[in-house]
């Protein structure tokens, strides 16, 4: 057993897991506050033979990374705000055609150019809805260090298992926030690899078996001569302009994730058997709503935190749970309530859901939010 | 009967292609066929990418491990393919919209970077699979759907600016030509680093049409006319050369690959 303590960024962390879950390729362009990410992978992947390039914008940052996914790389890309906005592209063509990938996202405060080196949570919805057409989306939110590594891992994981894009989605708060960490031996952690078709075998590159949703992918070169397109495609993977195959291949790629919801989707929760009040909060700004329950649990005040880990697909099931047990909801993020939307979408009515946010650059202070939580109190 | 080489490269049962009566396009896809073939390379370790458009709908057709992108970015793709596996024999075929406007920048950044990439252009002078409008192509003066009183813009030399950008090899021939189209796409592929060959293609249907540029004949034949071989034109006359238009092997110089020279980071960091 290798155990080795660091004192590291969530930027630098995130590089460490992705090494630790398989990531052989880099590909991206340098952007605030992301950039540490694609520093670390150049210094580190040749070093395991691994491919780092750095590329002339963002959009071929992704395009490369799904290239050399193809050929069995495990690649990631890393961005923020005005690149995340140019990759939904090829998002939505990693989408519809079950190329893994791993896709971060460390958001600053926006839009267009807005804050570089500030943080905001205003890309939520864009990481759900930013390319076109409906596509399955799996997306991932730490809130610390520690955090950011795990997931990391285990977005590898879940875009090789379900051959499909997963976002990254963290923020200028944990990206740059330096915390004591304990990377585990690589013997320790469970990694996850694309299920290929066996040499000899009959290959029908998106035929799925009775009952499974992901088909197995070869790698380009291995011997099984297929053809990729992000044009609608039957299961042969050759275009299709037939309505009734389009069907069959988006009800297939929106159950990948649908159907999977309850593995997919990871929470915490603090403090919510008793409560009567819960903070639902998320990423960064979780650690302010983690000091506010502390805080006013200390005064006797029976409140919980609701934090989704899994942001896409939204822990609907708790939430709805949730809010038929507590007296209100508080969501706390730092954009004009994005995911304030969803809470009140899921929890049909339950209970008032109310919204303590900012777009400023600024973190939200625990005064902030205690302010707001005692506005009705 | 099949000649043998439809049966060995490409896809019968994708066959016939979608191109319209008289276009060109297939003429250069034959020939990248053959000039795989002459390359004796393996099937297996052919990966032909390609963007949006009428051309990028080539590879669907030919046997090898096949990629349809998004529009542009044909050579972004590849780069990651080549770079993460440069055992691959990496072709990449775009439209002359596709690599030249929209995909412009990944153009000239394959070509600056030397990767191992053949990129064939299927230049047409027009967007074709959108109904005709100009592309940065299309001559000053000629009209397209987007252009109906005539094209103000200045064209794009692809092969020069391909070699501008840094390529290695540059070429340019015609579907007129289709023996030395052949000759030098299988240089292209031969070469190592970046090299383009610029294939004039002809679209009848629209710009053929648009223009009044009369049947597919007549459009081949001013291929045929107005196209000179740059050996050949170094021996004629000022007169003869007066506006004609230069095609065959531009450049061809050795500079160091991209992958390779990756890889050998990679080597010096093992000791």
């Amino acid at each position: 057993m290798a155990r080795k303590v660091k004192f590291l960024q969530g930027n630098e962390a995130l590089v460490e897991g992705a090494l630790l879950a398989g990531m052989t390729f880099y590909s991206g362009y340098p952007i605030t506050p992301s950039t540490e990410i694609a520093e670390l992978s150049a210094e580190k992947l040749p070093k395991i033979g691994g491919k780092f390039i750095q590329m002339e914008d963002e959009i071929a940052g992704i395009a490369a990374a799904i290239g050399a996914s193809l050929t069995g790389a495990k690649a990631m890309t890393a961005t923020s705000g005005p690149g995340f906005s140019l990759k939904q592209e090829n998002i939505g063509y990693a989408a519809l055609t079950e190329v893994p990938l791993v896709i971060v996202n460390v958001q600053r405060g926006g839009p267009s150019t807005g804050l570089p080196t500030a943080p905001g949570q205003g890309d939520l919805m864009q990481a759900m809805w930013g390319t076109h057409g409906d596509h399955p989306v799996i997306c991932l939110t730490p809130d610390s260090v520690r955090e950011t590594f795990d997931l990391t891992i285990r977005a590898f994981n879940l875009s090789e298992k379900f051959r499909t894009p997963v976002i990254l989605l963290t923020d200028e708060i944990t990206g740059h926030m330096r915390e004591k960490i304990e990377i585990p031996d690589a013997s320790e952690i469970e990694v996850l690899n694309r299920l290929k078709p066996q040499v000899g075998e009959k290959y029908i590159p998106y035929k799925v078996m009775e009952g499974d949703l992901v088909p197995k992918m070869a790698d380009f070169g291995s011997g099984f001569r297929y053809h990729v397109t992000g044009l609608m495609h039957d299961e042969t993977g050759f275009p299709s302009n037939s309505t009734q195959n389009a069907g069959i291949l988006m009800d297939r790629l929106m159950a990948k994730v649908e159907d999977h919801k309850d593995e997919i989707i990871d929470f915490e929760e603090i403090q919510v058997e008793d409560a009567e009040y819960l903070i639902l909060s998320y990423g960064g700004t979780a650690r302010t709503a983690k000091a506010v329950v502390k805080k006013l649990r200390a005064e006797g005040i029976k409140v919980g935190l609701f934090r989704p880990i899994t942001v896409w697909p939204f822990p609907e099931k708790r939430v709805h749970e949730l809010s038929k047990q507590v007296k209100e909801i508080l969501v706390a993020e730092l954009n004009y309530g994005q995911m304030k939307l969803e809470v009140e979408r899921v929890s049909k009515g339950n209970c008032p859901i109310r919204f303590c946010g900012k777009a400023n650059g600024e973190v939200l202070t625990p005064e902030e939010l205690i302010q707001k939580f005692k506005e009705v109190l | 009967m099949n000649h043998p080489l439809v049966e060995t490269a490409f896809r019968m049962e994708k066959l016939p292609h979608i191109w319209c009566p008289g276009c060109g396009h297939g003429i250069i896809m034959a020939s990248i066929a053959r000039a795989i073939e002459k390359c004796g390379l393996d099937k297996d370790k052919v990966c032909i990418v390609s963007g949006i458009g009428c051309s990028s709908r080539a590879p669907g057709y030919m046997d090898f491990n096949t990629l349809h992108t998004t529009h542009g970015r044909a050579l972004a793709f590849a780069t990651g393919v080549k770079l993460a596996n440069p055992e691959l024999e990496v072709i990449v075929i775009a439209g002359d919209g596709d690599l030249s406007a929209i995909g412009g920048n990944h153009l000239i950044h394959a070509a600056r970077r030397n990767i191992g990439l053949t990129t064939i252009c299927f230049n047409n002078n027009i967007y074709g699979m959108t109904g005709g409008q100009y592309s940065p192509t299309t001559p000053n003066g000629e009209k397209g759907t987007t252009a109906p009183y005539g094209n103000i813009d200045k064209p794009f030399d692809i092969a020069q600016l391909a070699i501008g950008a840094g390529a290695t090899y540059a070429a340019k021939t015609t579907v007129f030509h289709v023996q030395q189209m052949d000759k030098l796409i299988e240089n292209a592929i031969r070469h190592k680093g970046f090299s383009l060959v610029e294939a004039i293609s002809i679209c009848p249907t629209y710009y053929g049409r648009k223009n009044k540029k009369g049947s597919v004949i007549d459009m081949m034949n001013w291929l045929k006319d107005n196209f000179v071989d740059l050996k050949v034109a170094e021996k004629l006359p000022e007169d003869k050369k007066a506006g004609k238009f230069l095609m065959g092997e531009f450049y061809n110089v050795s500079a160091p690959e991209y992958t390779d020279e990756y890889n050998k980071i990679i080597e010096s960091l093992k000791k």
